[in-house]
């Protein structure tokens, strides 16, 4: 398989999870490097970045990414407050005559620009972050970082994504959760990887993430890391729903410590490389009979 | 009345396993789910739901068939093309900013969601469950906190525990912004760290005074050193480690908090971390151990 050949079809694989810590980036991390050559990997999880932790990217360029906000102009407003009864952000407050904006609450939606009668708001920008380009041997990584103090994440990520565009093949790391910053970087991808662990928590967070990759109909599996740790519950849960189970990863001291080094599973675990490239192979067949 | 949020920018370092044994710990306090993209508080908290409540500006747009005259307004307005012809809503695409009820001529959507009030053993714990997909967990999370306020005060309750999301966006600034202090739950990895430092220059720019913990700290000994140094060179305090224990897996299948069904390596540790956060907060902001 060589992407770089054309060999592959365009795809994006998301690698996600409903609760954090699981092992999104240990598996988006071996899944590139098991695949090699023409592979991008977008870091989406731009709250917390960390694949360049374990892939150290060279000559990265880095651009600002800005989103709309409303800029008010003070001597056209007439305080009729319309803007601000709109607002479910509470990002544009009429206080006492006062016409205040609060850009770090805004969504974008450009609601109070449409809503003001008198002319007296246009549209602005706001830094959201940056975004980083970099090669690490032969994987291109492209990462989305959110400016600290910066509540909107989903529009970086959607930034990322189309960084990614025209690429053969390309895995994104996505973030925890199941809302919006988790669905701005599934949406449009081709096959989405749940990654899990057998407690409680875990199958729990994996439920709403399963619930949510349905809702959004992408074809997926999961992957269910530090396997022998808990107990069968999710490997039960998966066989009930009929879901795929990808890859399991048994849990091994050396991988946490390799980890906390910020070193990858197949160093620790050189038998485990012919896994991730097995399961490039599972996804792509899946894929391809999941696309109507 | 102090209010301590406990963060820890990675996912899955131990947050809710020590938010829980905090709130058992404390003998009168308010607990908040501030995770509401993945709220496992609940399921280690044993309570009873004792009221629900709507609250606006929380979810997506319910449409009234009956009411519309199929003008389609919504649907040229609405920036996110979440409205198609019908109108039908697309829940994946909505950011909830309800321009489209705000400007529906015949009053044909609303915009509203649900949060709980509920009683556990210590206190009352207010959580919500956001509807996959749904948008404003930030938004969500301050209602939350504000509902934590008006119980305190109702119960005299000298304390409110937070137990945030992870990340450092929207809903962890809402969980953070005007609290007394924050615990920041890590552990001993390069992305712990690394997270760390992302989580430090958010409550410097917010302002509130940090503490530290590493979780699992005995996985990588070397790598807990440097975050011990980290902490001290921002001023964070350091409240002691807890170490590796299979309880807390066990207790998690329980369904109890970790000190109220060990007395293992870790649960002691957790005491001991508990007793550090008072100390803190009585030397910082007046006596609150007094109060528990």
């Amino acid at each position: 398989m060589n992407p770089a050949n054309g060999e592959v079809n365009a795809m994006m694989i998301t690698i996600a999870s409903g609760k954090g810590g699981t092992g999104k980036t240990t598996v988006a991390t071996n899944l590139a490097v098991a695949v090699g050559e023409g592979v991008t990997l977008l870091d989406c999880d731009v709250e917390e970045p960390n694949v360049h932790l374990f892939l150290e990217p060279e000559s990265i360029t880095r651009t600002p990414v800005t989103t709309m906000v409303p800029k008010v102009d003070t001597e056209l407003c007439v305080q009729c407050g319309e803007c601000s009864d709109l607002c479910q952000f509470s990002a544009i407050t009429l206080v006492a005559g006062e016409l205040y904006t609060f850009p770090h609450m805004c969504h974008s939606c450009g609601g109070c620009v449409m809503a003001c009668s008198a002319g007296a708001l246009t549209e602005g920008t706001r830094e959201l972050g940056e975004l980083e380009i970099g090669q690490c041997k032969n994987i291109e990584l492209i990462s989305g970082r959110l400016r600290v103090g910066e509540a909107m994440s989903p529009p970086l990520i959607n930034r990322v994504k189309e960084a990614a565009e025209g690429r053969p093949l390309v895995i994104v790391d996505a973030p925890p959760g199941t809302s919006c910053p988790v669905i701005a970087a599934m949406e449009g991808t081709h096959y989405v990887v749940l990654v899990t662990e057998p407690t409680p928590f875990g199958l729990h967070d994996l439920k709403l993430a399963v619930e949510a990759v349905r809702v959004l109909n992408i074809p997926f599996g999961i992957v269910i890391n530090r396997a022998d740790a808990g107990d069968d519950r999710v490997v039960r849960y998966a066989e009930d729903e009929g879901i795929e189970v990808l890859l399991s990863i048994p849990y091994s001291r050396k991988v946490a410590e390799y980890y906390a080094r910020g070193r990858l599973l197949v160093e620790a675990m050189p038998e485990m490389a012919d896994a991730f490239a097995g399961m490039v192979e599972k996804i792509q067949k899946a894929a391809q009979e999941g696309r109507p | 009345m102090k209010e301590i949020t406990i963060l820890s920018g990675k996912g899955g370092t131990g947050k809710t396993t020590v938010t829980a044994s905090f709130a058992a710990l404390a003998k009168s306090r308010v607990l908040v789910d501030g995770d509401v993209d993945a709220a496992n508080l609940y399921m280690i908290t044993p309570h009873t739901v004792l009221d629900e409540h709507p609250f606006k500006g929380g979810g997506l747009p319910k449409i009234n068939l009956d009411l519309c005259s199929d003008c389609g307004d919504c649907i040229t307005r609405c920036r996110f093309n979440a409205l198609e012809e019908g109108p039908t809503l697309n829940r994946i695409a909505c950011e909830g900013c309800g321009v489209c009820a705000y400007f529906c001529p015949e009053k044909a959507m609303r915009v509203c969601g649900t949060w709980y009030h509920s009683i556990s053993d210590n206190g009352p714990m207010i959580h919500a469950r956001l509807g996959i997909a749904e948008e404003n967990s930030g938004l969500l999370v301050a209602v939350l906190r504000r509902e934590a306020r008006k119980q305190a005060e109702a119960t005299g309750a000298p304390l409110i525990l937070v137990d945030g999301p992870p990340g450092i966006g929207c809903p962890v600034i809402s969980a953070t912004t005007g609290c007394d202090a924050v615990v920041v739950v890590t552990e001993p990895t390069l992305s712990g760290l690394h997270d760390l430092e992302r989580v430090a220059e958010l409550t410097s720019f917010l302002k509130v005074p940090a503490m530290v913990t590493i979780n699992r700290w005995d996985i990588h000994p070397m790598m807990a050193e440097r975050i011990h140094a980290f902490a001290k060179e921002k001023g964070m305090h350091h409240l002691g480690d807890i170490p590796v224990d299979e309880e807390v897996t066990a207790a998690m299948v329980k369904g109890q908090p970790l000190v109220t069904v060990s007395d293992g390596p870790a649960a002691r540790a957790i005491c001991s971390v508990w007793e550090q956060v008072l100390s803190f907060l009585d030397e910082k902001r007046g006596s609150l151990k007094m109060a528990l």
